[in-house]
């Protein structure tokens, strides 16, 4: 948050290219496609993590309803697909549902120019909404967390109920193949995967000129105090919805990078417990910093993957008691921990809040 | 026309069934310094609430110009050119004093043009304004690690830097060390000219030393207007501390010297 | 008429269980102002300890076994109660002044304590046998009301007359509802206030088992029963107005009649969508609830 030293610029970018070379070139040349695949699922977990950091780490905002904005995107690029695969049939599950024709609102998604933008127009524009309502009547700290929570049980309960429309509890699955190349080549998944590995680079990019420029420090003001941020002139419903809405556009972006590369998303990637989930990885990481965000996603994601499949019982409680520490005793996250252990070392140095 | 004078007129504030404000006329001449003082609980934060807009009267209005704050919300208050100063300093204590500064500069851009960088005219504001409050070797370091008193001239420098027609200085001086309230007083005469200012205030002895008109306010309503010699004079005023100063210490300040 | 009865009748149920469940947090959340995720999980606490002596009973006294229902009542509120009081004391109070932070740890708090039912009682869910004596139900003209139904009625009724005159009418009510208005003034009269905390966190968790006791009437059990009555809860105590025990009684049964209305005109989870926008909405237009307070507070 502090302005570099000039010297130190070029150093401030060699962890980002260091990255950028692990993820793009490495990763690909060493890891299995299953591994590659795997890491490129995680990797659109990091970009809603980012989202979700701008939301509460830099703006206060804690949102427990992220699995929604992830969610919209998911379906909206996997009805796409699912069209792509029907080949101009009804979807299986529609017909299975005694529906006889495509319902007029999924018709648009048949084509991808539309698909895909609505993929993070629609969670976008739904977060923007929200932000501005529940800010507008000044709704906001634990109040908002528990509403957005209420929004994650109202889609839960919206998408499993209405099977013809959403596939229910199942989802939507079966997904075949993208502008015609197979969903099931790897071909297909490793140019997925770059792509995923350039937007996740992009999205931190961005993030990190918004972040460092005025309007980041506005966010950081209103987290701290968004009544005197009125006092100062500015009207925080506007800058709060702003980023809000931004949290949830990159959710629905990772949602709709998500689903091809997985092939399947049902209402229980996006309701209470996985929304809770996501908040863990930027708590985990460490609030209020990009790299943390972007870290935390990997490292609990890659643990609850290895761990979870050795022993389920044992990491769901593993992940409870490391969640209750790492509040408790990490409120700023492993990257947290990292500054502190680094200020330790050159002591005198500015202390960190 | 009296052009940009605040008028507060009938005003009343009500917090269940508290009348914290009753039936108050109130007004405010171009480029004034006014004093505001009173026993606690007379209203005084409340009015100075109302015109930043943190609380809505229940009746009453409060002209800025012809503006109707009653009906405004905070920001666009500010906008009109009225700057508040809270009683515990406000600033954001994560953000350096320079970045303090450049955020209450910038409260009149377009949020996209918060994403490029302050060019230099805003550099040398922010400059100034670190002279006129005397922070400049503190502008690097972050608002949270400041002294009590650096925090108040800090955010006195966050309303100057907007340059506000209509100051509100809830108890500025509060918490400061003799040296610091000396110092702050020249301040508040330095940048006087040019604008009103509206300060709350308890120390009389600070009073005395700087104020020109002092108000005096009592269970919501006007007590007393004029001079400190008038005012410190008046029966009313006199009774209203005396006749609580027994029990309690604040009021005796007014009347010892 | 008799279709009318029974939709009353269905709504004040409705509302009688959502009371139950948001008792505990009127006192956690309304009156301390603590986010306790684990709440849904001290319910499910509740429910299995109901379910461990329905078995007891069954296998020690089966001459006796319809009785297990009224020792369950007053175990689940014992077990719930401890386990709060451990929360409170390891790991809430320690937060006190951090509203986010509480609100992850304790969702931490309740991911293991759903761990740790499900490594006792197992993933699926049980069903608990309801006593004899709560079968059938009662006929008024025409329709039949069920004992279950006017059981859990009865019971929310008596809690809410319990915490009313514990809180104005005995001294260790009067205590909590002075530490709450006013920590320091408080702690001034000489009040131990962390006892205080510690004991009204003990209260709340408590009503929440008996909550989970009462709900093993209506169905059967499971390590995720808590996450299931969780937003419903806090959206309840939020919509009466954070503090107000009246307001609770109120959103309670206003969300209960809603929700019985919507869901006759609609599908049962369209019926539910709409009672939890409806909600959102009003909260737009009175964000502090019901009944609130006009206060001077900043924050």
């Amino acid at each position: 948050m502090t302005a570099r030293a000039p010297g130190s610029r070029l150093a401030g970018w060699l962890p980002f290219a260091g990255a950028a070379l692990l993820l793009l070139v490495v990763a690909p040349l060493v890891l299995s496609d299953f591994r590659l695949n795997l890491l490129g699922k995680f990797l659109c977990f990091a970009i809603l993590a980012l989202g979700l950091d701008l939301v509460w780490g830099y703006t206060g905002m804690l949102s427990l309803g992220q699995g929604v904005f992830f969610g919209l995107g998911g379906y909206a690029m996997a009805m796409y697909l699912k069209l792509e695969a029907s080949q101009g049939e009804l979807p299986d599950f529609m017909s299975w549902s005694g529906l006889s024709a495509l319902p007029w609102f999924w018709k648009p998604f048949a084509h991808a120019w539309f698909a895909i933008p609505m993929a993070i127009l629609i969670p976008g524009a739904l977060a923007g909404a929200v932000g501005y309502l529940l800010t507008r009547s000044r709704i906001r700290g634990a109040y908002f967390s528990l509403i957005t929570q209420a929004l994650a049980l109202i889609f839960t309960i919206l998408f499993i109920g209405q099977q013809p429309y959403t596939g229910g509890t199942n989802g939507i699955t079966n997904l075949t193949t993208l502008f015609g190349f197979s969903l099931g080549d790897p071909r297909t998944q490793k140019v997925l995967y770059l792509i995923t590995a350039v937007t996740l680079g992009v999205t931190y990019l961005l993030l990190r000129r918004v972040t460092a420029s005025r309007f980041g420090r506005l966010l950081i003001a209103i987290r701290d105090g968004e009544n005197r941020v009125r006092f100062c002139g500015y009207n925080p419903v506007a800058v709060k919805a702003l980023a809000f809405a931004v949290g949830g556009a990159l959710a629905g972006l990772a949602g709709a990078l998500f689903v091809p590369q997985v092939g399947i998303i049902s209402p229980a990637m996006m309701g209470v417990v996985p929304s809770i989930e996501m908040v863990v990885w930027v708590a985990l990481g460490g609030r209020g910093t990009l790299t943390g965000a972007v870290l935390g996603a990997l490292l609990v994601n890659l643990a609850k993957t290895y761990l979870s499949e050795s022993f389920p019982g044992a990491w769901t409680f593993g992940l409870g008691l490391l969640f209750v520490l790492v509040v408790v005793y990490l409120p700023d996250g492993l990257v947290g921990l990292v500054r502190r252990v680094g200020l330790m070392g050159k002591s005198g140095e500015e202390g960190l809040a | 026309m009296t052009g940009g004078a605040l008028r507060v007129e009938n005003l009343t504030v009500e917090f269940d069934g508290f009348k914290a404000i009753d039936g108050l006329n109130f007004s405010l001449q171009e480029g004034e310094l006014r004093f505001l003082i009173g026993p606690n609980g007379a209203g005084k934060t409340t009015l100075i609430d109302v015109i930043s807009g943190r609380v809505r009267p229940t009746a009453g209005r409060v002209f800025f110009g012809h503006s109707d704050l009653s009906r405004l919300q905070e920001h666009e208050i500010v906008a009109l050119g009225i700057a508040r100063k809270f009683q515990t300093p406000s600033v954001f204590p994560h953000l350096t004093v320079w970045e303090n500064l450049e955020l209450a500069l910038g409260f009149r851009e377009r949020l996209p043009a918060l994403l490029r960088p302050l060019g230099r005219e805003g550099e040398e504001r922010i400059a100034a304004t670190l002279a006129t409050v005397g922070l400049e070797h503190r502008a690097g370091q972050r608002a949270g690690t400041l002294s009590h008193g650096e925090k108040q001239w800090l955010e006195i420098g966050m309303l100057l830097i907007q340059e506000p027609r209509l100051l509100l200085l809830d108890e500025p001086v509060a918490g400061m060390t003799r040296r610091e309230r000396e110092l702050t007083g020249q301040l508040l005469h330095r940048i006087a000219p040019g604008r009103m200012i509206l300060v709350v205030e308890h120390d009389m002895e600070f009073l005395r030393r700087f104020a020109h008109t002092v108000t005096v306010m009592h269970e919501g309503r006007i007590l007393s207007e004029g001079t400190v010699e008038a005012v410190q004079s008046d029966p009313r005023v006199v009774e209203i501390y005396l006749g609580r100063g027994r029990q309690r210490g604040k009021g005796q300040a007014l009347t010892a010297g | 008429m008799e279709l009318l009865l029974l939709q009353g009748f269905n709504a004040l149920s409705v509302g009688s269980v959502l009371l139950l469940i948001a008792l505990g947090l009127a006192f956690t959340f309304g009156l301390m102002g603590v986010i306790n995720m684990a709440h849904g999980e001290m319910i499910m606490a509740g429910a299995y300890v109901t379910y461990v002596l329905q078995l007891a009973f069954t296998k020690y006294l089966p001459g006796a076994k319809g009785a297990y229902f009224l020792v369950a009542l007053p175990a689940a509120f014992l077990v719930a109660g401890l386990l709060g009081l451990l929360m409170e004391r390891l790991l809430v109070r320690h937060l006190y002044g951090r509203p986010l932070d509480t609100l992850l740890a304790t969702w931490g708090v309740s991911l293991m304590l759903q761990q740790a039912a499900r490594t006792i009682f197992g993933a699926p869910n049980v069903q608990v046998v309801s006593p004899p004596w709560l079968n059938g139900g009662l006929k008024v003209l025409g329709a039949v009301l069920p004992y279950k139904r006017l059981f859990i009625l009865a019971l929310a009724v008596l809690c809410v007359v319990g915490i009313s005159l514990y809180l104005t009418r005995t001294a260790g009510g009067r205590r909590i509802r002075a530490v709450m208005q006013s920590r320091p003034m408080a702690a001034c009269m000489g009040i131990a206030t962390s006892r205080v905390d510690a004991l009204t966190f003990a209260l709340g968790s408590g009503l929440a088992g008996v909550a989970g006791a009462a709900l093993t009437l209506l169905g059967p059990v499971g390590p995720a029963t808590g996450t299931y009555y969780i937003v419903d809860a806090f959206l309840v105590v939020i919509l009466g107005g954070v503090g107000q025990l009246l307001g609770t009684v109120v959103a309670a049964l206003g969300i209960g009649a809603f929700n019985v209305a919507f869901e006759l005109g609609s599908s049962a989870s369209i019926g539910k969508v709409l009672v939890l926008l409806a909600i959102i909405v009003f909260l737009q237009w009175k964000p502090s609830g019901l009944f609130a307070l006009r206060t001077r507070a900043l924050d």
